[in-house]
C-alpha cells in the first residue's frame, strides 16, 4: 500500500452529513477529513449523534444527506471495497460470550482482512489476555471483554480504526495500552477516528484533532 | 465455500453446542406436542395412523418456529452482526452459513426424532419413509425462510412472537406438499410429485432466502 505517497492527503472526506434518527435530526452539516498519520478524537454531549456518525462513517448507516468518500470515492458505491478498509469497534462490542478470548480473535481474523504476519498468542500477550485466553467470555468482566474486543486492532490489516468508546470499562494501563495503539497505528501511516470524553495523550508527531459535532 | 463462510458456520456450531439446552429444548417440546394428540384424540390406532403425519409435520413446524429468532439474537446483542455486515466476505453467504448451522442443530435432530414418534403412533414403513423424505426436503426451507424472518425482527422488543406470525403462513406450501405425500404414501399412490415440488421450494429458498436475510439485516442495522 502507498503510504508514503497519500501521506498529508485526507484519505477519509465527510461533507455536510446529515442524520436523522427516528423522524428526528440529531446533526446536520457534519464535514471531517481524515489524513494518514492522524487521529480525530470526536467530543460532544450524550446524545449529540457521535455514534451515529460513526456509524455513518464506517458505512453501517446511510446518511440522510452528505457524502463520505474514501480516496475520493464515495463509499456507498465502494461497498465492501472500503469495509475492508475499516476496522470498527463499537458501543455493543461483538465479543461473543460463549467463546472464549482467543476464539473470538480467531473468527475475527477469519472475517476480516487480517494481517499478513498475525500471531494470535502474540496479540493476546499484547493486551495482556494471555492467562485468560481459554475463559469463556462471559466470565470475565467489562473491561476485560473491552480488552478482547480492542484486540481486533491489532488482528485487522484495516488502515482506517473507527473507535466508539474504546476506553469504556477500562483502567488506567488499559488506557496507555489504547493511547500505544493508536500511536502506532498513526505512526504506520493510519487513520482514526476515536469517540471518547477522556482527553487522549498521544506523541507528538501524531497530529490528533479534536472535534466536536454542535460547533 | 470462503474461510469466512466456513469461520461462521463452524463458529455457530461451537455457540449452540455450548449451550445445549437451545437443542435440547425444542426437542422435547417437539415430543411433547407430540404426544398430546393421542391424548386428547384418543388410543384408537386408525385415526392416529390417519393423522400422524399431519402431526409429526405441524409439530416439527411449531419447535423450529421456536428456535428461529435465536438465529441472529445473540449475534445482535453483542455486536457480532456489525462485524458480519461489515466484514469484506459476501453477507448473503455468511447468512446461508448461519441457517445451516441452524438446520443442522435444530431441524436435523427433530427429522431423527419424528421416526420413532411416528413408529409410535403406527404409520407403516412406506409412510414412515415418505414422511422422513418429506422432512429431509422441507426442513431446510424451515431454516432459509426462517433466517428471512429472524433478520427482519432482530431487536424488535416482541420479535419472537412476531416472527412466528411472519413466518408460519409462508411454511403453507411445506405442509401441503408434505402431507399429501405421506398420504398417498399411505395408500399406496405415488410420491415423486410432491417430493420434487419440496425439492424445487428447497433450492428456490437456498437461491433468495439468504439475498433477502441480508437485505433485511442491513436495513435492521442501518
Amino acid at each position: 500500500m502507498p503510504i508514503a505517497d497519500t501521506a498529508g492527503r485526507p484519505r477519509l472526506e465527510a461533507r455536510a452529513l446529515e442524520c436523522i434518527r427516528a423522524d428526528e435530526l440529531v446533526f446536520r452539516g457534519v464535514s471531517l477529513t481524515v489524513a494518514p498519520r492522524e487521529v480525530v478524537q470526536l467530543v460532544g454531549a450524550n446524545g449529540s449523534g457521535k455514534t451515529s456518525l460513526l456509524r455513518i462513517l464506517c458505512g453501517l448507516t446511510p446518511p440522510a444527506d452528505g457524502v463520505v468518500s474514501w480516496d475520493g470515492a464515495d463509499i456507498q458505491a465502494l461497498g465492501k471495497s472500503y469495509t475492508a478498509e475499516v476496522c470498527y469497534i463499537g458501543h455493543l462490542n461483538g465479543v461473543a460470550p460463549t467463546l472464549t478470548p482467543a476464539e473470538n480473535l480467531r473468527f475475527a481474523a477469519r472475517l476480516c482482512t487480517a494481517k499478513p504476519d498475525l500471531d494470535i498468542d502474540a496479540v493476546l500477550e499484547r493486551m495482556a489476555l494471555t492467562a485468560i485466553a481459554e475463559v469463556p467470555a462471559r466470565r470475565l468482566s467489562a473491561g476485560q471483554r473491552q480488552r478482547v474486543a480492542l484486540a481486533r486492532l491489532l488482528v485487522s490489516d484495516a488502515p482506517l480504526w473507527v473507535l466508539d468508546e474504546p476506553l469504556t470499562a477500562l483502567d488506567t494501563t488499559g488506557k496507555a495500552l489504547v493511547e500505544d495503539l493508536l500511536a502506532t497505528h498513526a505512526a504506520g501511516g493510519g487513520l482514526a477516528v476515536v469517540s471518547t470524553h477522556q482527553p487522549l495523550v498521544l506523541p507528538p508527531d501524531v497530529a490528533l484533532k479534536s472535534m466536536s459535532i454542535r460547533d | 465455500m470462503s474461510g469466512a463462510t466456513r469461520a461462521v458456520l463452524s463458529r455457530e456450531l461451537t455457540r449452540m453446542l455450548r449451550r445445549r439446552s437451545q437443542i435440547v429444548h425444542p426437542l422435547m417440546f417437539f415430543l411433547i406436542v407430540v404426544s398430546l394428540f393421542p391424548i386428547a384424540i384418543g388410543p384408537d390406532p386408525v385415526t392416529l395412523a390417519r393423522i400422524g403425519p399431519a402431526m409429526v409435520w405441524v409439530a416439527v413446524l411449531l419447535s423450529s418456529t421456536l428456535t428461529m429468532d435465536g438465529i441472529f439474537r445473540d449475534d445482535f446483542d453483542d455486536g457480532s452482526l456489525e462485524q458480519l455486515v461489515l466484514s469484506p466476505a459476501p453477507l448473503p453467504m455468511l447468512v446461508l452459513a448461519k441457517a445451516v448451522a441452524h438446520w443442522l442443530l435444530s431441524a436435523a435432530p427433530l427429522i431423527a426424532m419424528s421416526a420413532p414418534l411416528a413408529l409410535m403412533v403406527g404409520l407403516d414403513t412406506r409412510t414412515l419413509v415418505a414422511l422422513s423424505l418429506t422432512l429431509l426436503l422441507g426442513t431446510p426451507v424451515l431454516s432459509l425462510v426462517g433466517a428471512v424472518g429472524s433478520a427482519l425482527t432482530v431487536g424488535l422488543r416482541s420479535g419472537a412472537l412476531l416472527l412466528a406470525l411472519i413466518i408460519l403462513p409462508l411454511y403453507i406450501p411445506l405442509l401441503i406438499f408434505g402431507t399429501s405425500a405421506t398420504h398417498n404414501a399411505a395408500l399406496g399412490l405415488p410420491i415423486e410429485a410432491e417430493l420434487y415440488f419440496l425439492g424445487g421450494l428447497a433450492v428456490l429458498a437456498a437461491t433468495l432466502a439468504p439475498l433477502a436475510a441480508a437485505a433485511a439485516l442491513r436495513i435492521r442495522l442501518g
